[in-house]
C-alpha cells in the first residue's frame, strides 16, 4: 500500500506548511499595522498626513466592494451611495441634535445595511452587466435624492456644521487624531476581513465567483450570501461615510455620484481584486494620485479610465499580484543561493 | 435511495424526457445510459433541482424532493459531479474540497471575521477532512495547487474529492471517463468501487460501455427521452431493444 | 395656456426625447446581440457626436453639413479602434472583466473630451429655423421634427439593413449562435466590429440631432447612455420595435413625470422605471419570455 503511506507522508508535510503559512500571514499584518501607526512619527507637519487620512477611509471603502467584487465576483456601480448615506445620516442628525455621534454612527450602519438588505434581495438576482447597471441606476437614484432634499440635506451646495468626533475630552479636530481615528478602524476592518476570506464564507463566496452552480451543488446559498454579503459591505461603506463626514465637518452630494463609485472601482482592480491588502494598495494609489498630478489638473480621470483598461487587459489580478509574484521570485532566488551554498 | 417516478420535461415544444420512472438501490452503482440526445444531463438537472420537471416527482429516500433548491440537496445527502468539470478554478485543490464541507459546517459571517473559538475549531475539523478525502482519492500531493491548472483527469478526480467531502448519502456522477484515457478510467473504475464501499450509493451517466458494464449492478437505458429498458449489465446487454436502439443510431 | 394643450406640449417633448432615447438604446442592443457586451461607453458616442460637431462647425468653421458628416465619421473610428484594441483581444473574458473595460473606455473618453474641449457647455444651432410651429395650439420646434424623422429614417434604414443585405443577415445569424455562424463562413470577428461600427454612428447621430435641444458637454454621456439602456430595457434587447416603443414610453413617463409631479426627479423617473423593470420582467416588457437556464 505505498499509495497510502505516500498521501499520508504528503498530508503531513501539509499540515507543517500550513502553520508556516498562518504565522508568516499573522507576521504581514502585524508589519502592516506597525508601519501605519508609526507613519505619523515621520510625517509630523506634513501634509502627508491629511492625505494619509483619505488614504485610510478610501482603503475602508475600497475593502468593503472588494468583498462583494473581488470575492463574490458580484458588481456593484453604486457604493458611493452607502458612502453618502453614512456620511448625511451622520452629518444631518449631529449637525442638529446634541446626540452621540458614535450611537448615530451605528444607526447609519443599520440603516444602510438595511437597505442593502431590501434592495440586494432583487437586484442580486441579476447578472453580469444588468447588475452593473441596475447598481449604477440605485446609485444615481440616491445621488439624485442627496441633491433634491435641500431641506435635510442643503442640496447641491451641501451640509455644513457637522461637529467632529470626540471621546471624552479627546477631540478629533486635528490631522493626527484623524489618522489614528481612521486608521484603528481601518486596521479593524482589515483584520476582519482577512478573517473573513480565509473562513468557510470567505471559501463560498470565491466558490461563487468561480462557478456558481457547483457552488449551489455543493450546498452553498448563493442568494442568500450574495445579499448578505453586499449587507455588509454597505455597513463598512456607510461606517466610512460617518468617519468622513465628522472628520471634514462639511459634505456636499459631488463626493458621493457616480465618479466616485467608478473610482471606488479602479481602486479595486488596480489594487487586486481579491486582495485585501491590494485594496489598501488601490486606495494609497488613488488617493495620493490627484495630489501629484496637480500639475497637470483633470488629467486623473483619464487615467483612471486607462489604468481601468490596461489593468484588466495585462494584470487582472492587480498590482498586488504583481508584487507578490516579485516577492516570490526574490524569495526563490534567495533560497536557490542558500541551497548552492549549502551545497559549496 | 432515489426514486424518479413519471420525470416529464418539456422545452418550449421539445419533449426532452418523457414519463421516466426508475428507482436507486442503497448501496448500489448505477449506469444511466443511452445514444446522445437521450436526455441523461437533463435528468440530473431536475434531480439535482437545476431544472424544474414539468410533472413527476423525486424522492431521496421517503422524502419528496422535487421542487427542492439546488442549494438545500448537499445537506440532505445529494451531490453531483459535471461533465465539464466544474471546479473552483481560482481557488486551490484543497479549498475546493474545503468547500464540499460548507454544508457540514455552520460558522455565520460574524462568527468567522471575529474568529470566535468555535469557528477556529471548525476551521480545523473542515480542513483535516479535507485532507484525509484528497488522502482517499491519491491527491493530497497537489493540494496546494490551483485548481484551474490541474490537468483535466486530476480535474474530474478532484471534483469526486469535493462532492464526497460533503459527506453524500449518493452521487451523481455525470460521464466521470469522459475525457480519461484508459489507465485512468482504470483508476476511475476502482476509486469508484472503493467509494460504494464506504456505503455510499453512486448512479453515473456513461457513455463507456466497457465501465459501465464493469462496475454497474444495475443499468437503466433510455433513449430519445424515454426509458427503454432497466436491469442488469447482462439483461441489458442481451436486450434486443437496446441493441437496435445502439445500432440504429449508429 | 389650458391644461389639455400643456398635456399636448409635454407629450410632443416627451416623444422627441423618448426618440432619442430609443436611438441610444439601439446602439446598445446591436453590440450586445452580436457579443453579448454591454457596451457602457456607448453614452460617450452620443457626446462626441454632439461636441464634435460643434467643435468643426465654431473652431473649423466647417459648413454644418461637412461637420455633422465629419463628426460621424469619427465617432464611427473611436468606437471601432474601441473594439480593436481594447474588446478584441480579450477572448473568452468574464462579464465582469468586460463590464470593467467598457467602464474604463467610458470614462477615458470623457476624460480625453474634457481635457480637449474645457467643461463648458456648449449649444449647436438648430439645423433649420429656430421659429416655432404651433400644432393645435402647442408650440413645436423644427428640430422635434428633425429628430423624429431622423428617428424614424434611422429605424426603417436598419430595418432593411438586417432583413434585406448580406451583411445584416450574417450580424443576426452571428447573434443568434456565432459559433455556428462562423462555421457557415461568417466572418465573426468582422461582423463584431461592424456592430461597434454600427452603434458608434447611431449614437454619435443621437448625439448630434439632440444637440441643438438640449445643450451638451463632455459629460452628457453618462445620463443619456444610461436612458438609452433604459430604453432597451423597457423594450427587451432583441426587439427594435420594442426598443423604440419603450425608448418613447420613456420619454413620455419622464416628460408627464416632471410636467405633473416634480421637475426635480425627473432623472429618478428613468432609474426608478429601470429598477422596477430589471426586478420584475428583466427580458423587457414587449419580447416573449426566454427559456430559463441556469
Amino acid at each position: 500500500m505505498r499509495f497510502f503511506s505516500r498521501q499520508r507522508h504528503a498530508v503531513r508535510s501539509l499540515k507543517l506548511n500550513m502553520i508556516t503559512e498562518k504565522k508568516r500571514q499573522i507576521l504581514i499584518f502585524l508589519i502592516f499595522a506597525a508601519a501605519v501607526l508609526a507613519a505619523p512619527y515621520f510625517l509630523k507637519g506634513n501634509y502627508l498626513l491629511n492625505v494619509f487620512v483619505f488614504v485610510g477611509i478610501n482603503t475602508m471603502l475600497a475593502i468593503g466592494l472588494n468583498l462583494l467584487l473581488g470575492y463574490a465576483g458580484q458588481i456593484s456601480l453604486g457604493h458611493a451611495a452607502f458612502f453618502g448615506m453614512g456620511a448625511y445620516i451622520s452629518g444631518i442628525i449631529t449637525a442638529r441634535f446634541p446626540v452621540d455621534p458614535f450611537l448615530v454612527m451605528i444607526l447609519a450602519a443599520t440603516i444602510a445595511g438595511a437597505l442593502a438588505f431590501v434592495i440586494g434581495s432583487p437586484i442580486l438576482k441579476l447578472k453580469g452587466h444588468y447588475l452593473a447597471m441596475a447598481t449604477m441606476g440605485f446609485g444615481i437614484i440616491m445621488y439624485i435624492i442627496f441633491n433634491e432634499t435641500v431641506d435635510w440635506t442643503g442640496g447641491p451646495s451641501g451640509l455644513s456644521g457637522i461637529p467632529n468626533l470626540h471621546i471624552g475630552s479627546l477631540i478629533f479636530d486635528n490631522d493626527l487624531n484623524n489618522y489614528y481615528l481612521v486608521w484603528l478602524s481601518t486596521l479593524a476592518v482589515m483584520l476582519l476581513s482577512i478573517n473573513l476570506s480565509q473562513s468557510r464564507i470567505g471559501r463560498a463566496l470565491r466558490a461563487i465567483n468561480d462557478s456558481e452552480v457547483a457552488a449551489r451543488v455543493m450546498g452553498v446559498n448563493a442568494r442568500i450570501l450574495k445579499v448578505r454579503i453586499f449587507t455588509v459591505s454597505a455597513v463598512i461603506s456607510a461606517v466610512a461615510g460617518s468617519l468622513y463626514a465628522h472628520i471634514m465637518t462639511f459634505i456636499a452630494p459631488a463626493s458621493f455620484g457616480f465618479n466616485f463609485s467608478v473610482e471606488l472601482l479602479t481602486m479595486v482592480v488596480v489594487g487586486g481584486l481579491g486582495s485585501i491588502y491590494g485594496s489598501f494598495l488601490g486606495a494609497a494609489i488613488l488617493t495620493m494620485l490627484p495630489e501629484l498630478l496637480r500639475v497637470f489638473q483633470d488629467l486623473d480621470i483619464i487615467i483612471y479610465g486607462l489604468m481601468l483598461i490596461l489593468m484588466t487587459m495585462f494584470m487582472p489580478g492587480g498590482l498586488i499580484s504583481g508584487i507578490e509574484a516579485a516577492a516570490g521570485f526574490i524569495a526563490a532566488r534567495m533560497k536557490g543561493t542558500k541551497d548552492s551554498d549549502a551545497q559549496a | 435511495m432515489l426514486r424518479l417516478n413519471g420525470i416529464t420535461k418539456v422545452f418550449g415544444g421539445l419533449t426532452a424526457l418523457e414519463d421516466v420512472s426508475f428507482s436507486v438501490d442503497g448501496g448500489s452503482i448505477t449506469g444511466v445510459i443511452g445514444p446522445n440526445g437521450a436526455g441523461k444531463t437533463t435528468l440530473f438537472n431536475i434531480v439535482t433541482g437545476l431544472y424544474t420537471q414539468t410533472a413527476g416527482d423525486v424522492y431521496l429516500g421517503e422524502k419528496n424532493i422535487s421542487f427542492f433548491e439546488t442549494e438545500s440537496l448537499a445537506g440532505l445527502g445529494l451531490v453531483r459531479t459535471f461533465q465539464n468539470v466544474e471546479l473552483f478554478a481560482q481557488m486551490t485543490v484543497l479549498e475546493n474540497v474545503m468547500v464540499g464541507l460548507h454544508t457540514g459546517s455552520k460558522s455565520g459571517i460574524f462568527s468567522c471575521a471575529f474568529k470566535l473559538p468555535g469557528q477556529i475549531k471548525e476551521e480545523k475539523y473542515i480542513r483535516e477532512k479535507s485532507l484525509e478525502w484528497l488522502a482517499f482519492t491519491g491527491m493530497a500531493d497537489m493540494a496546494d495547487r490551483k485548481a484551474g491548472n490541474l490537468p483535466f483527469g486530476k480535474g474530474r478526480l478532484l471534483e469526486i474529492s469535493r462532492a464526497l467531502a460533503a459527506k453524500p448519502k449518493i452521487i451523481l456522477m455525470d460521464e466521470p471517463a469522459a475525457g480519461l484515457n484508459s489507465r485512468e478510467t482504470a483508476e476511475l473504475a476502482v476509486l469508484i468501487r472503493r467509494i460504494r464501499e464506504t456505503g455510499i450509493t453512486i448512479v453515473l451517466v456513461e457513455h463507456d460501455m466497457d465501465l459501465v458494464m464493469d462496475i454497474c449492478d444495475a443499468i437503466v437505458v433510455l433513449n430519445l427521452g424515454k426509458k427503454l429498458a432497466e436491469g442488469t449489465p447482462r439483461e441489458i446487454q442481451e436486450n434486443p431493444e437496446v441493441i437496435s436502439a445502439y445500432l440504429g443510431d449508429g | 395656456m389650458d391644461s389639455s394643450r400643456q398635456l399636448f406640449q409635454y407629450i410632443l417633448s416627451g416623444l422627441s426625447n423618448g426618440a432619442i432615447y430609443a436611438l441610444i438604446g439601439f446602439g446598445f442592443a446591436i453590440i450586445y446581440n452580436s457579443t453579448g457586451i454591454i457596451n457602457f461607453a456607448q453614452g460617450e458616442f452620443v457626446m462626441l457626436g454632439g461636441m464634435l460637431t460643434i467643435f468643426f462647425l465654431t473652431i473649423l468653421n466647417l459648413p454644418l453639413t461637412a461637420a455633422i458628416i465629419l463628426s460621424i465619421i469619427i465617432s464611427t473610428m473611436v468606437g471601432v479602434s474601441f473594439e480593436r484594441l481594447a474588446i478584441r483581444p480579450l477572448k473568452n473574458a468574464k462579464p465582469l472583466s468586460l463590464i470593467i473595460i467598457t467602464i474604463g473606455a467610458s470614462i477615458f473618453i470623457r476624460g480625453a473630451a474634457m481635457l480637449i474641449w474645457g467643461k463648458d457647455t456648449h449649444a449647436l444651432p438648430a439645423f433649420s429655423s429656430n421659429d416655432p410651429l404651433y400644432i393645435f395650439g402647442a408650440t413645436i420646434l423644427p428640430q422635434h421634427l428633425w429628430i423624429i424623422g431622423v428617428t424614424v429614417l434611422i429605424i426603417i434604414g436598419s430595418r432593411l439593413f438586417f432583413n434585406y443585405s448580406i451583411a445584416g443577415k450574417a450580424m443576426r445569424a452571428c447573434s443568434y449562435n456565432a459559433r455556428a455562424a462562423g462555421l457557415v463562413g461568417i466572418n465573426v470577428k468582422s461582423m463584431v466590429m461592424l456592430s461597434f461600427a454600427i452603434s458608434s454612428a447611431i449614437g454619435s447621430i443621437a448625439g448630434i440631432i439632440i444637440a441643438p435641444l438640449t445643450m451638451t458637454s463632455y459629460d452628457v454621456g453618462v445620463m443619456l447612455g444610461l436612458k438609452g439602456f433604459c430604453a432597451v430595457i423597457i423594450g427587451g434587447m432583441s426587439s427594435g420595435m420594442g426598443t423604440l416603443l419603450g425608448g418613447l414610453l420613456l420619454g413620455l413617463l419622464e416628460s408627464l413625470g416632471a410636467g405633473f409631479i416634480s421637475a426635480s426627479y425627473k432623472d429618478a423617473i428613468a432609474f426608478i422605471i429601470l429598477l422596477l423593470i430589471l426586478f420584475i420582467r428583466p427580458e423587457g416588457l414587449f419580447s416573449k419570455k426566454e427559456t430559463e437556464r441556469f
